[in-house]
C-alpha cells in the first residue's frame, strides 16, 4: 500500500493544479533550453549552408558574425590559384531591415555571386537568383511571397525564391541577393554624403597645387564599393584544410578560418552571453522551483502532522514516513516535467523564435527535477520525523 | 502472568523550579485477557500513564516489562518502541485518529502492511474484521464520510487487527454519546475476550467501567486505589 499515492490520489485536485504551476514553471526552463538550442542551431545552419571549408577575412578580425571584416571583392582569384582550393567566392552579410509597405522586418543579408559559394544550395518554392540585380530569395520565417516587392535601402527587389530553415543567430530570416546589390546596400554612400566627400575631396587636392589629380578622377577610387565582408572557399576533397589556410594566412591583412572556426566564434563568442543569461534564467527558475515545491511539501507536511504522528504511534518506522513525503515530492516534480513537456510541445511552433526542443535536454532536466525535487523534500522530512507522537493524543474528533 | 507492568512510573515535564511532575511512582500490573479503566479527573496523570507504558512518551524514572521481558529500565527505553507497537500493541485514540487519505479497509490494514504483511493478506485480514463490526459496506469510503461512531470502530479495529497482546485506549467514548459510547466498550470487550488481549482504558466516565476486571483510580500523579471492577469494596491496593 503506498501511503504518497493514496495521499496523491484523495488530494488529486490540489495536486495537479501545483502540478500545473510547476509546470509552467518547468515549461519556461524548457522553452529557454530550447531557445537557446535553437539560437545555436539557427547560427550554425546559417554558417553551414554557406558550405565552405575556409572563411577568408580581414586579419585581425574573427570574421564578419563577431565583428567588421573587410576584404577586396577580387580576392577570391587570388585564393582560387592555391592549390587546393576548388571553388572561391565573396560574400557580404548584414544585418537590415526590409520594408513591405507598411511593414517592417529585420532580416539577416546575405550576398553573393549567382550560384555560387554563399547562395541557399537549394530553395524550397521558386528558383534561385537569375538576373544581376534587384532579386532575391528569403527564408519562409520572413513571410514573403513570391513574386513580391520588398525595399531594402534604395533598393527594391523582387522575391523569386524561397527557403526553409535559415535564419541568423537573432532568430531574424536570412534573404540572399546578389553580392552587387548587397555591396550597393552595405558600402555604397548615400548621395547627400557622396557630394560632401566630394567637396572635401575638391578642398583638399586644391590645396596641394596644379599638376595633380582631380577630384572626379579620384572620387570613384574613395567610393569603392569592391569590397566583401569574407571569401568562402570550398576545398578539393584530397586538399589538408590547415594547410590551405595556413598558406592563405601568409598573405598579408587575411585570416583564413576553418567552418568549424566560424562556428566557434558565433557560439562562444556572439552567443555566449545570450547562452550565460539564458542559464541563469534557468538556474533562477529552478532555484525557484525547489523553493516552491519545498514550500508545498513542507506545507503538506504540516497539514499531515497529526496522520504523521498516528502513523509513529501505531508503529511506522521513520523510514516509511520520509518515504512518503519523498514519494510526493518526486511525484509532484514528475507531473509538474510531464505537464511542463506536455505544454511546450504543444507551443513552441508559436514562439517568434526557434525552439529546439532535444530529448537529451529533456532528460537531463528530469534527472535535475528528480535531484531538486529530492532536495526539497528534505525539508518536509525533517520536519515530519521531528513530529512528535503524543501530537496524536490530543485534538478534537476529525 | 502479567502481560504488562509498570514499577515506580515517575513522569516529570520540564526541569529545576518550573518543572512538573505528572506521574509519580505509579505501579500497574495487567495480566492478559483483563479489561482495566484508569480513572480520575483531569491532569490527573491517566494519559500520562498510558503515553508511559505505550512508551509514545516513556517515563523519567522507573520499569516497564512487557510479558515478562524488561523494555524501559530506569527512564531508558530498551526497545524499538515503534516496533513494540506496531507488533504487541494496539492503540485507541480519543479522536479515532483515523489517516484520512486511505479509506476504510486501508486504514484498517495499515497496521499489517507496515508490519510487512503482503497487501493482500493485509486486506484479507481487514475486511474480515470489518465483516465482522457490520462495517464491511464502508470499506471504500474515506474516514470523512462515516459517522463518529463508525470511525470508533474502523479504529478499534485497526488497533486489534495485528493481535495485539495489548489494547491502549485514550478516552475512546469521549467524543461520543452515552449509547455509542457504552457500544464501543462493548466492542472492547468483546473483541478483548474474544482475542485474548489485555484492555487498559483511560476514561473518566462511570459509566462506561461497568463489567470491568480492575479499575484504577488517579488523583495527582498517583494511583491511589486500584478496584474490581463495579465493586467498591474489592480494593487490591
Amino acid at each position: 500500500m503506498n501511503l504518497a499515492g493514496r495521499d496523491i490520489r484523495y488530494h488529486l485536485g490540489r495536486f495537479l493544479l501545483t502540478g500545473l504551476g510547476i509546470g509552467l514553471l518547468l515549461a519556461t526552463v524548457m522553452a529557454m533550453g530550447g531557445i537557446y538550442r535553437g539560437m545555436v542551431e539557427d547560427a550554425l545552419s546559417m554558417i553551414r549552408g554557406a558550405g565552405a571549408d575556409l572563411w577568408v577575412v580581414q586579419k585581425g578580425t574573427a570574421g564578419p558574425f563577431a565583428e567588421v571584416s573587410r576584404v577586396p571583392e577580387d580576392l577570391y582569384r587570388a585564393i582560387r590559384a592555391v592549390s587546393g582550393v576548388r571553388d572561391a567566392s565573396p560574400v557580404a552579410f548584414q544585418s537590415v531591415q526590409l520594408r513591405q509597405g507598411e511593414r517592417r522586418l529585420r532580416v539577416q543579408l546575405i550576398g553573393a555571386r549567382g550560384g555560387a559559394l554563399g547562395m541557399p544550395p537549394a530553395v524550397a518554392a521558386g528558383r534561385p537568383i537569375g538576373a544581376a540585380r534587384h532579386e532575391m530569395i528569403a527564408d519562409l520565417r520572413a513571410d514573403l511571397a513570391l513574386g513580391s516587392q520588398v525595399s531594402i535601402g534604395r533598393l527594391r527587389f523582387t522575391v523569386v525564391g524561397l527557403t526553409d530553415g535559415l535564419v541568423s543567430s537573432s532568430g531574424d530570416p536570412v534573404v540572399h541577393v546578389s553580392l552587387m546589390d548587397a555591396q550597393e546596400i552595405q558600402f555604397l554612400k548615400g548621395s547627400e554624403a557622396i557630394r560632401n566627400e566630394r567637396a572635401r575631396l575638391e578642398a583638399d587636392l586644391s590645396g596641394r597645387g596644379p599638376g595633380g589629380p582631380d577630384a572626379a578622377s579620384v572620387a570613384p577610387l574613395v567610393q569603392n564599393t569592391h569590397l566583401a565582408n569574407a571569401v568562402l572557399v570550398a576545398l578539393e576533397p584530397w586538399a589538408d584544410k590547415d594547410e590551405v589556410a595556413a598558406r592563405i594566412q601568409r598573405w598579408n591583412h587575411y585570416r583564413a578560418m576553418t567552418g568549424a572556426e566560424q562556428e566557434e566564434v558565433l557560439t562562444r563568442s556572439v552567443i555566449e552571453r545570450a547562452r550565460q543569461q539564458i542559464l541563469l534564467f534557468r538556474v533562477t527558475l529552478l532555484a525557484v522551483s525547489t523553493v516552491i515545491i519545498a514550500l508545498i511539501i513542507y506545507t503538506m507536511t504540516m497539514e499531515k502532522t497529526r496522520d504523521i504522528a498516528t502513523l509513529k504511534v501505531i508503529g511506522a518506522p521513520d523510514r516509511t514516513i520520509a518515504t512518503l513525503i519523498l514519494q510526493e515530492s518526486l511525484g509532484l516534480g514528475l507531473l509538474g516535467f510531464l505537464l511542463g513537456w506536455a505544454l511546450i510541445g504543444q507551443t513552441y511552433e508559436f514562439f517568434p523564435r526557434r525552439v529546439a526542443i532535444e530529448p537529451v535536454d529533456q532528460y537531463v532536466l528530469l534527472g535535475i527535477v528528480v535531484g531538486i525535487c529530492a532536495l526539497a523534500s528534505l525539508l518536509g522530512i525533517r520536519r515530519a520525523l521531528s513530529v512528535d507522537p503524543t501530537t496524536a493524543l490530543g485534538g478534537g474528533a476529525q | 502472568m502479567s502481560v504488562v507492568e509498570g514499577r515506580g512510573l515517575t513522569k516529570v515535564f520540564g526541569a529545576g523550579e518550573g518543572a512538573v511532575t505528572a506521574l509519580r511512582d505509579a505501579a500497574i500490573e495487567v495480566d492478559a485477557g483483563e479489561l482495566v479503566a484508569i480513572m480520575g479527573p483531569s491532569g490527573s496523570g491517566k494519559t500520562t500513564l498510558l503515553r508511559a507504558l505505550s512508551l509514545i512518551d516513556p517515563p523519567t524514572a522507573g520499569d516497564i516489562s512487557f510479558g515478562g521481558e524488561r523494555v524501559c529500565a530506569g527512564g531508558r527505553v530498551l526497545t524499538d518502541d515503534r516496533k513494540l507497537r506496531l507488533t504487541r500493541m494496539g492503540i485507541i485514540f480519543q479522536a479515532y485518529n483515523l489517516i484520512p487519505f486511505l479509506t476504510t479497509l486501508e486504514n484498517v490494514a495499515l497496521p499489517l502492511v507496515l508490519a510487512g504483511a503482503p497487501n493482500a493478506v493485509a486486506f484479507r485480514g481487514a475486511r474480515l474484521l470489518l465483516e465482522g463490526l457490520d462495517l464491511a459496506g464502508r470499506a471504500g469510503v474515506h474516514p470523512a464520510t462515516l459517522s463518529g461512531g463508525e470511525q470508533q470502530r474502523v479504529a478499534v479495529a485497526r488497533a486489534v487487527v495485528n493481535d495485539p497482546a495489548v489494547i491502549l485506549a485514550d478516552e475512546p467514548t469521549a467524543a461520543l454519546d452515552t449509547e455509542r459510547g457504552r457500544a464501543v466498550m462493548e466492542l472492547l470487550r468483546r473483541l478483548g475476550r474474544e482475542r485474548g488481549a489485555a484492555v487498559i482504558v483511560v476514561t473518566h466516565d462511570e459509566r462506561m467501567i461497568e463489567g470491568f476486571d480492575r479499575v484504577y483510580h488517579m488523583t495527582d500523579g498517583r494511583i491511589r486505589t486500584a478496584r474490581g471492577g463495579g465493586d467498591p469494596a474489592a480494593a487490591v491496593v
